[in-house]
């Protein structure tokens, strides 16, 4: 039995590592070099020796240790599970902690500039996710191409602040009304598409709105971006260390000593609340009408057809509003960076902040916070690894799916119960 | 007339790479009812190893139409390997798993083979010398010369004669059968003894070959690649799957024919900064108003 078993396993790793040749021989093994101009290859053999030793001694250990772990037969460990009864039972005090926990991170003694920085990203993208959730989440729209509310949110806060001189209060609703609009639009003839038809289509949309954004100059002077943004002033009290002359800032008013984190430290809680927001209005949303027909519509839409429900339009509503968080967080977006260029609205924005959501766990709020640490702090862990961090992302997006494909926190929920005896 | 002409050519001979990626999409969506979002970057892969294998030819000085089959052939038996794994790693395990498990998957899937490219490769876009050079020019006395090069003959020809083997692989042989009967109901094929694991593979590695012949013609006719191309050259595929009616093949490659004319007429004719937005619109319109395309059967939703 033993011997048959490893007899068959060697076998197999050595097919494995066959495999593991023919797919790293060329790709990683003659990488081409440009030397005067002409491409020739490089060979490096050695990586994908030890790619092809890794590979093979992995697959003979796997099949090894489940041919035991068939024998022993235990029930399956799922940590996933552990997590969300967990977060079930304490999930009030919980969220209180974290949320309390957030208000007092900028005075940490380690929250340096870095690590606010990192805050600030990662509010941004829990925030983005918030938002996508309701359109993925709760009416089980998949949309690829959330980013192009993003987009336009930035970009009309951007127009309006530079030529108008708007203050940012004003253009954040503006902005979330013109990406909500935006929504609509694109929203009105796609809806009717069904699942994967319509990723395709939301996809091209926010590769057609890049591509609008690249080529209109006069309005978005295209790849050059636009700079000058105005930053965020509070209310009013602008963070400058040398203002005009006769104006009063933050720093002056409040009797304090310049510190450019005071700056950072007000971005952060601008981001936290306006996520707050986002999360909260997801909240009592679910419990109203619409909400309700969101998510009974991602159940089954032709039940709700037969019950009275208009599809189209609930779907709508649930694009445009989630649009709109779209387009505040590109306001904020916006603000903070003083700069944007169609370079940071590519596809790959849209495709992590979908993973955030589908990998939390399709309409878990949660979920969304607890994907967004570990994939975002995946890419800034693997940031001195340029582009091996994308393949750690990516690899993590199909590992998730595979051994949850809920999401990590699978468990939803329901809004609306029978009562105890009913 | 000329240009017009000089158009239609350019445009056919896109239009059969496009075709050319397009049949994978369809036959995976027929067969196993998933957008394979990583097919795009199957062909990329394809287009590497054909520019590794040009390469490294060009060294040894073997004639021009031994190297040409040679590295059809080394494309299409490497890339068909990256197809396989694909399919073994990121979907099977998913296959019975909710609706939008593979499609994120494969987005996964899609995301580390372009960045391992990139790493393995650098982030340089990559020129390949012109292999074959030369063509016939028409209309030598009017203003605009129309040329046919033999480059764009051989894209063709190359085309066809697959299309013709592919099309009798899938009517006249056993595994085109069994292909045809997993596309109607998988669990009853299983029942008549059909291993449907290996022809869902065979499936991907089809597609994925053929992907890769398009990635050859690609890397030979614009001479310029990079990590990126699967992703735009995908969604025009797909388009095309959609535009000829998702799950039909002649209907794959008729799409890809439509679009490749409709993106050079586009560029020749409206606006060559626009010219990914004609392919994304026709997507849309298509999928608005035929949703089942041109040759595709209707979808019927059942309670």
């Amino acid at each position: 039995m033993g011997k048959d078993l490893i007899q068959k396993s060697l076998k197999d790793s050595l097919f494995t590592g066959i495999i593991a040749l023919a797919l790293f021989g060329p790709i990683v093994g003659l990488r081409t070099v440009a030397k005067n101009e002409v491409l020739v290859v490089e060979p490096k053999w050695f990586v994908v020796l030890l790619i092809v030793a890794f590979c093979a001694l992995g697959r003979f250990f796997i099949n090894i240790y489940t041919y035991k772990k068939e024998q022993r037969r235990g029930e399956p460990s799922s940590l996933g599970k552990a997590i969300s009864n967990f977060l079930d039972e304490k999930g009030a005090q919980i969220a209180i902690a974290a949320i309390a926990f957030s208000i007092i991170f900028p005075f940490m003694p380690f929250a340096d500039r870095y690590w606010m920085d990192i805050a600030i990203m990662m509010m941004t993208y829990i925030m983005l996710g918030w938002g996508l959730n309701i359109v993925i989440g709760l009416a089980g729209l998949l949309d690829l191409g959330y980013v192009a509310f993003y987009a336009v949110g930035a970009y009309s806060y951007a127009l309006f602040a530079i030529h108008f001189g708007w203050s940012f209060w004003i253009c954040l609703p503006i902005a979330g009304v013109f990406a909500g609009l935006f929504g609509i639009l694109l929203g009105f003839p796609v809806l009717r598409l069904r699942g994967d038809y319509l990723a395709i289509v939301t996809l091209a949309f926010g590769e057609m709105i890049r591509i609008l954004l690249l080529n209109w100059y006069e309005l978005t002077k295209g790849p050059d971006g636009l700079t000058g943004i105005p930053r965020p002033s509070f209310f009013g009290l602008p963070f400058k260390r040398y203002p005009d002359e006769g104006v009063e800032t933050f720093h002056t008013f409040f009797g304090l000593e310049y510190d450019p984190m005071q700056r950072i430290i007000f971005l952060y809680y601008l981001i936290l609340v306006l996520a707050l927001i986002t999360n909260a209005f997801t909240i009592k949303i679910r419990r109203l009408p619409v909400g309700r027909a969101w998510e009974a519509l991602r159940e089954d839409e032709i039940a709700c057809k037969s019950l009275g429900v208009n599809p189209r339009n609930t779907k709508l509503t649930a694009f445009a509003i989630g649009a709109m968080f779209g387009g505040f967080a590109g306001s904020f977006f916006a603000t903070r960076q003083a700069f944007i260029s169609p370079e940071s609205f590519t596809f790959i924005e849209s495709a992590i902040i979908v993973a955030i959501v589908v990998l939390g766990g399709m309409g878990s709020q949660t979920g969304v916070v607890l994907s967004t640490i570990f994939l975002i702090g995946l890419i800034e862990v693997f940031r001195d690894f340029e582009s091996y961090r994308m393949v750690a992302f990516g690899g993590a997006m199909v590992l998730i799916m595979i051994f949850r494909p809920r999401g990590i926190l699978a468990k939803r929920k329901p809004t609306i119960t029978m009562g105890k005896h009913g | 007339m000329e240009y017009f002409l000089q158009q239609l050519i350019n445009g056919v001979t896109l239009g059969s790479v496009y075709g050319l990626i397009a049949i994978g999409y369809t036959m995976v969506y027929g067969i196993i009812g998933m957008i394979n979002f990583a097919h795009g970057d199957i062909f990329m892969v394809g287009a590497f190893v054909a520019l590794i294998s040009f390469i490294l030819f060009a060294l040894t000085g073997i004639s021009l139409p031994i190297v040409l089959i040679l590295v059809l052939l080394i494309a299409m038996v490497f890339t068909a390997c990256y197809g396989w794994t694909v399919e073994k790693l990121a979907y099977k395990p998913l296959r019975k798993s909710f609706r939008l498990a593979p499609l994120i998957s494969a987005l996964g899937m899609s995301i580390v083979l372009q960045n391992y490219v990139q790493a393995a490769q650098g982030a340089r876009i990559k020129t390949l010398q012109p292999v074959i050079q030369g063509g016939f020019n028409f209309f030598k006395e009017s203003e605009f010369v129309v040329t046919l090069s033999y480059l764009q003959i051989f894209i063709v020809l190359v085309t066809i004669v697959l299309m013709a083997i592919f099309t009798l692989l899938i009517t006249r042989t056993a595994l085109g059968r069994a292909q045809r009967a997993c596309e109607q109901d998988r669990t009853m094929t299983a029942l008549m003894g059909i291993n449907v694991d290996r022809t869902i593979s065979m499936t991907f590695i089809i597609g994925s070959s053929l992907a890769s012949v398009a990635g050859v013609m690609f890397v030979m006719y614009y001479g310029v690649i990079d990590f990126y191309i699967g992703f735009l050259a995908g969604i025009k595929a797909f388009t095309a799957a959609v535009l000829g009616g998702i799950g039909s093949i002649p209907g794959a490659m008729l799409g890809g024919l439509l679009i490749g004319l409709i993106e050079t007429f586009w560029s020749g004719y409206i606006s060559i900064e626009y010219k990914d937005i004609a392919a994304f619109t026709t997507l849309v319109i298509v999928l608005i108003f035929f949703p089942t395309g041109f040759l595709g059967k209707p979808d019927i939703e059942k309670v």
